[in-house]
Protein backbone atom coordinates (compact mmCIF):
# COMPACT_ATOMS: atom_id res chain seq x y z
CA UNK A 1 0.00 0.00 0.00
CA UNK A 2 0.83 3.48 -0.94
CA UNK A 3 0.49 6.34 1.11
CA UNK A 4 0.43 9.29 -0.71
CA UNK A 5 0.44 12.84 0.79
CA UNK A 6 -2.04 15.23 -1.34
CA UNK A 7 -0.30 18.44 0.21
CA UNK A 8 3.07 17.86 1.35
CA UNK A 9 3.92 20.42 3.90
CA UNK A 10 6.36 23.07 3.21
CA UNK A 11 9.30 22.94 5.31
CA UNK A 12 12.79 24.41 5.38
CA UNK A 13 15.95 23.52 7.05
CA UNK A 14 16.16 24.56 11.08
CA UNK A 15 19.65 24.35 11.93
CA UNK A 16 19.95 22.51 14.80
CA UNK A 17 20.96 25.04 17.79
CA UNK A 18 24.18 24.82 19.58
CA UNK A 19 23.79 22.21 22.53
CA UNK A 20 23.46 24.34 25.64
CA UNK A 21 25.32 22.18 27.59
CA UNK A 22 29.38 22.51 27.06
CA UNK A 23 31.53 19.55 26.41
CA UNK A 24 31.84 17.19 29.20
CA UNK A 25 34.44 15.21 28.53
CA UNK A 26 36.70 17.39 30.22
CA UNK A 27 35.21 18.11 33.58
CA UNK A 28 38.42 19.03 36.17
CA UNK A 29 38.56 22.37 33.95
CA UNK A 30 34.94 22.91 33.83
CA UNK A 31 33.33 26.03 35.08
CA UNK A 32 30.95 25.94 38.20
CA UNK A 33 27.67 27.14 36.99
CA UNK A 34 24.86 28.23 38.28
CA UNK A 35 20.75 27.90 37.05
CA UNK A 36 17.72 29.88 38.43
CA UNK A 37 14.73 29.66 37.77
CA UNK A 38 13.17 33.10 38.11
CA UNK A 39 9.55 32.39 38.63
CA UNK A 40 8.72 35.00 40.79
CA UNK A 41 7.62 38.44 39.63
CA UNK A 42 7.76 40.48 42.81
CA UNK A 43 10.43 42.86 44.37
CA UNK A 44 11.72 40.61 47.11
CA UNK A 45 11.88 37.77 44.67
CA UNK A 46 13.55 38.97 41.59
CA UNK A 47 15.75 41.33 43.37
CA UNK A 48 17.49 37.79 45.51
CA UNK A 49 17.43 36.54 41.49
CA UNK A 50 19.50 39.65 40.96
CA UNK A 51 22.00 39.69 43.68
CA UNK A 52 22.87 36.13 43.68
CA UNK A 53 23.21 36.19 39.48
CA UNK A 54 25.15 38.85 39.66
CA UNK A 55 27.82 37.60 42.07
CA UNK A 56 27.74 34.54 40.41
CA UNK A 57 29.24 35.92 37.46
CA UNK A 58 31.43 38.23 39.17
CA UNK A 59 32.61 34.74 41.22
CA UNK A 60 34.07 33.32 37.58
CA UNK A 61 30.70 30.82 37.63
CA UNK A 62 28.38 30.91 34.63
CA UNK A 63 25.21 31.67 35.30
CA UNK A 64 22.30 30.98 33.59
CA UNK A 65 18.25 32.58 34.55
CA UNK A 66 15.76 31.02 33.03
CA UNK A 67 12.69 33.43 33.50
CA UNK A 68 9.22 32.01 33.25
CA UNK A 69 5.51 32.94 34.93
CA UNK A 70 5.53 35.81 36.46
CA UNK A 71 9.20 36.28 36.49
CA UNK A 72 8.83 37.32 33.00
CA UNK A 73 7.01 40.59 33.18
CA UNK A 74 9.89 42.19 35.22
CA UNK A 75 12.03 41.75 32.16
CA UNK A 76 9.51 43.39 29.62
CA UNK A 77 10.65 46.78 28.20
CA UNK A 78 10.19 49.51 31.40
CA UNK A 79 7.77 51.82 28.77
CA UNK A 80 5.51 49.04 28.08
CA UNK A 81 2.25 49.11 30.19
CA UNK A 82 -0.27 47.44 28.95
CA UNK A 83 1.19 44.20 26.77
CA UNK A 84 -0.78 41.24 25.37
CA UNK A 85 -3.21 40.78 22.06
CA UNK A 86 -6.18 40.23 24.04
CA UNK A 87 -8.37 41.54 26.89
CA UNK A 88 -6.85 38.56 29.12
CA UNK A 89 -3.17 38.91 28.63
CA UNK A 90 -4.32 43.08 28.77
CA UNK A 91 -5.75 42.42 31.85
CA UNK A 92 -2.94 41.00 33.39
CA UNK A 93 -0.46 43.31 32.99
CA UNK A 94 -2.91 46.36 33.99
CA UNK A 95 -2.73 44.20 37.01
CA UNK A 96 1.19 43.20 37.27
CA UNK A 97 2.65 46.33 36.12
CA UNK A 98 5.64 45.10 33.41
CA UNK A 99 9.51 46.45 33.73
CA UNK A 100 12.12 46.25 36.57
CA UNK A 101 11.18 49.19 38.21
CA UNK A 102 7.90 48.66 38.80
CA UNK A 103 7.82 45.61 41.27
CA UNK A 104 5.30 45.35 43.98
CA UNK A 105 6.31 43.28 47.47
CA UNK A 106 5.05 40.00 48.13
CA UNK A 107 3.99 40.93 51.46
CA UNK A 108 3.42 44.08 52.71
CA UNK A 109 2.81 45.46 49.66
CA UNK A 110 0.19 47.95 50.70
CA UNK A 111 -0.94 49.24 47.53
CA UNK A 112 3.19 50.31 46.81
CA UNK A 113 3.69 51.77 50.77
CA UNK A 114 5.58 48.76 50.81
CA UNK A 115 7.86 49.21 47.87
CA UNK A 116 8.03 52.97 48.48
CA UNK A 117 9.46 52.84 52.16
CA UNK A 118 11.66 49.50 50.86
CA UNK A 119 13.19 52.54 47.76
CA UNK A 120 13.74 54.74 50.66
CA UNK A 121 15.38 52.08 52.88
CA UNK A 122 17.55 50.51 49.89
CA UNK A 123 18.68 54.65 48.90
CA UNK A 124 19.65 55.31 52.66
CA UNK A 125 21.39 51.84 52.79
CA UNK A 126 23.36 52.18 49.92
CA UNK A 127 21.61 49.16 48.38
CA UNK A 128 22.11 48.48 44.49
CA UNK A 129 18.35 48.86 42.72
CA UNK A 130 17.08 45.57 40.81
CA UNK A 131 17.81 47.74 37.62
CA UNK A 132 21.52 48.83 38.54
CA UNK A 133 22.03 44.64 39.45
CA UNK A 134 19.97 43.67 36.06
CA UNK A 135 22.82 46.20 34.72
CA UNK A 136 26.11 44.63 36.25
CA UNK A 137 24.38 41.15 35.79
CA UNK A 138 24.22 41.18 31.73
CA UNK A 139 27.21 43.32 31.79
CA UNK A 140 28.90 40.76 32.99
CA UNK A 141 27.42 37.88 31.46
CA UNK A 142 24.46 36.51 33.05
CA UNK A 143 22.65 34.83 30.54
CA UNK A 144 18.55 35.52 30.72
CA UNK A 145 16.82 32.56 29.05
CA UNK A 146 12.43 33.38 28.45
CA UNK A 147 10.09 31.16 28.63
CA UNK A 148 8.71 30.84 24.97
CA UNK A 149 5.38 29.49 26.48
CA UNK A 150 5.09 32.30 28.83
CA UNK A 151 5.27 34.59 26.54
CA UNK A 152 2.67 33.09 24.67
CA UNK A 153 0.31 32.62 26.97
CA UNK A 154 1.27 36.34 27.91
CA UNK A 155 1.19 37.65 24.83
CA UNK A 156 4.54 38.93 24.64
CA UNK A 157 6.66 38.87 21.83
CA UNK A 158 10.79 39.12 21.30
CA UNK A 159 10.28 43.35 21.32
CA UNK A 160 8.36 43.27 24.32
CA UNK A 161 11.49 41.71 26.26
CA UNK A 162 14.34 43.75 27.03
CA UNK A 163 17.24 43.35 24.88
CA UNK A 164 19.60 41.38 26.79
CA UNK A 165 17.38 38.58 27.26
CA UNK A 166 18.77 35.80 25.42
CA UNK A 167 16.61 32.84 22.76
CA UNK A 168 13.37 32.03 24.00
CA UNK A 169 13.32 28.36 25.25
CA UNK A 170 11.41 25.54 26.93
CA UNK A 171 11.25 23.20 29.86
CA UNK A 172 13.41 20.74 28.03
CA UNK A 173 16.16 23.53 28.16
CA UNK A 174 15.48 24.61 31.83
CA UNK A 175 15.91 20.60 32.52
CA UNK A 176 19.28 20.24 30.82
CA UNK A 177 20.60 23.33 31.99
CA UNK A 178 19.25 22.20 35.58
CA UNK A 179 20.90 19.02 35.87
CA UNK A 180 24.15 20.13 34.61
CA UNK A 181 24.47 23.05 36.86
CA UNK A 182 26.51 22.35 40.37
CA UNK A 183 23.83 24.44 41.84
CA UNK A 184 20.24 25.13 40.88
CA UNK A 185 17.15 27.85 42.52
CA UNK A 186 13.59 27.78 41.86
CA UNK A 187 12.49 31.42 42.85
CA UNK B 1 59.28 46.21 51.09
CA UNK B 2 56.08 48.25 49.11
CA UNK B 3 53.59 46.74 47.27
CA UNK B 4 52.86 47.58 43.96
CA UNK B 5 48.99 48.33 43.62
CA UNK B 6 47.72 48.06 40.03
CA UNK B 7 44.27 49.31 40.73
CA UNK B 8 42.25 50.81 43.33
CA UNK B 9 38.22 49.70 44.01
CA UNK B 10 36.52 52.34 46.39
CA UNK B 11 33.46 50.48 47.55
CA UNK B 12 32.97 52.40 51.01
CA UNK B 13 29.42 53.16 51.53
CA UNK B 14 28.27 50.38 49.08
CA UNK B 15 26.20 47.20 50.20
CA UNK B 16 26.41 43.67 49.22
CA UNK B 17 26.92 42.84 46.55
CA UNK B 18 28.01 45.78 44.87
CA UNK B 19 31.82 45.56 46.66
CA UNK B 20 32.60 42.23 44.86
CA UNK B 21 30.53 42.79 41.84
CA UNK B 22 32.89 46.21 41.34
CA UNK B 23 36.03 44.08 42.04
CA UNK B 24 35.28 41.47 39.60
CA UNK B 25 34.74 44.12 37.16
CA UNK B 26 38.04 45.75 38.02
CA UNK B 27 39.74 42.93 38.44
CA UNK B 28 39.65 41.88 34.79
CA UNK B 29 41.53 45.14 33.58
CA UNK B 30 44.50 44.06 35.28
CA UNK B 31 46.99 41.28 34.76
CA UNK B 32 47.58 38.09 36.40
CA UNK B 33 49.42 38.53 38.84
CA UNK B 34 49.01 42.02 39.53
CA UNK B 35 47.40 43.67 42.56
CA UNK B 36 44.01 44.85 43.37
CA UNK B 37 43.57 47.51 46.36
CA UNK B 38 39.25 47.14 48.02
CA UNK B 39 38.14 49.80 50.50
CA UNK B 40 34.70 48.74 51.73
CA UNK B 41 32.80 49.48 54.90
CA UNK B 42 30.13 46.70 54.45
CA UNK B 43 30.97 44.34 57.42
CA UNK B 44 29.86 41.50 55.37
CA UNK B 45 32.41 41.81 52.88
CA UNK B 46 34.92 40.21 55.59
CA UNK B 47 33.54 37.15 54.76
CA UNK B 48 32.41 37.97 51.14
CA UNK B 49 36.19 38.51 50.10
CA UNK B 50 37.48 35.76 51.56
CA UNK B 51 34.99 33.57 50.06
CA UNK B 52 35.44 35.13 46.55
CA UNK B 53 39.06 34.75 47.02
CA UNK B 54 38.20 31.31 47.26
CA UNK B 55 36.02 30.79 44.50
CA UNK B 56 37.75 32.70 41.62
CA UNK B 57 40.98 31.39 43.29
CA UNK B 58 42.03 35.50 43.24
CA UNK B 59 44.02 35.43 46.71
CA UNK B 60 43.56 37.23 48.89
CA UNK B 61 46.70 38.51 50.34
CA UNK B 62 46.17 41.25 53.05
CA UNK B 63 43.24 42.43 54.77
CA UNK B 64 43.24 45.25 57.66
CA UNK B 65 40.61 47.20 59.28
CA UNK B 66 40.83 50.83 60.19
CA UNK B 67 37.95 53.55 61.28
CA UNK B 68 35.49 51.07 59.85
CA UNK B 69 36.88 50.82 56.33
CA UNK B 70 38.22 47.30 55.34
CA UNK B 71 41.19 47.00 53.06
CA UNK B 72 41.71 43.90 50.79
CA UNK B 73 44.62 43.48 48.78
CA UNK B 74 43.83 40.55 46.36
CA UNK B 75 46.48 38.98 43.52
CA UNK B 76 44.85 38.11 40.10
CA UNK B 77 45.26 34.43 39.12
Amino acid sequence: MTLTIERPVETAAVPVPEPEVADKTDDLAKTKELVIVNWSGELDKVWPVLILSSTAAASGLRCRVFVTFWGLLPFVKDQKRIVGENWMQKMLTLMQRPGIDHLKLSKMNFLGMGPWMMGVLRKKYNVASPRELLEAATAMGVEFIPCQMTMDMFGLKREDLIAEMGEPAGAATAIEIMTEADASLFI
Amino acid sequence: MTIQISRQVDARGLSCPMPIVNTAQAIRAIGSGELIEVLATDPGSVKDFAAWSRTTGNELIEQSVGDGVFRFVLRRK
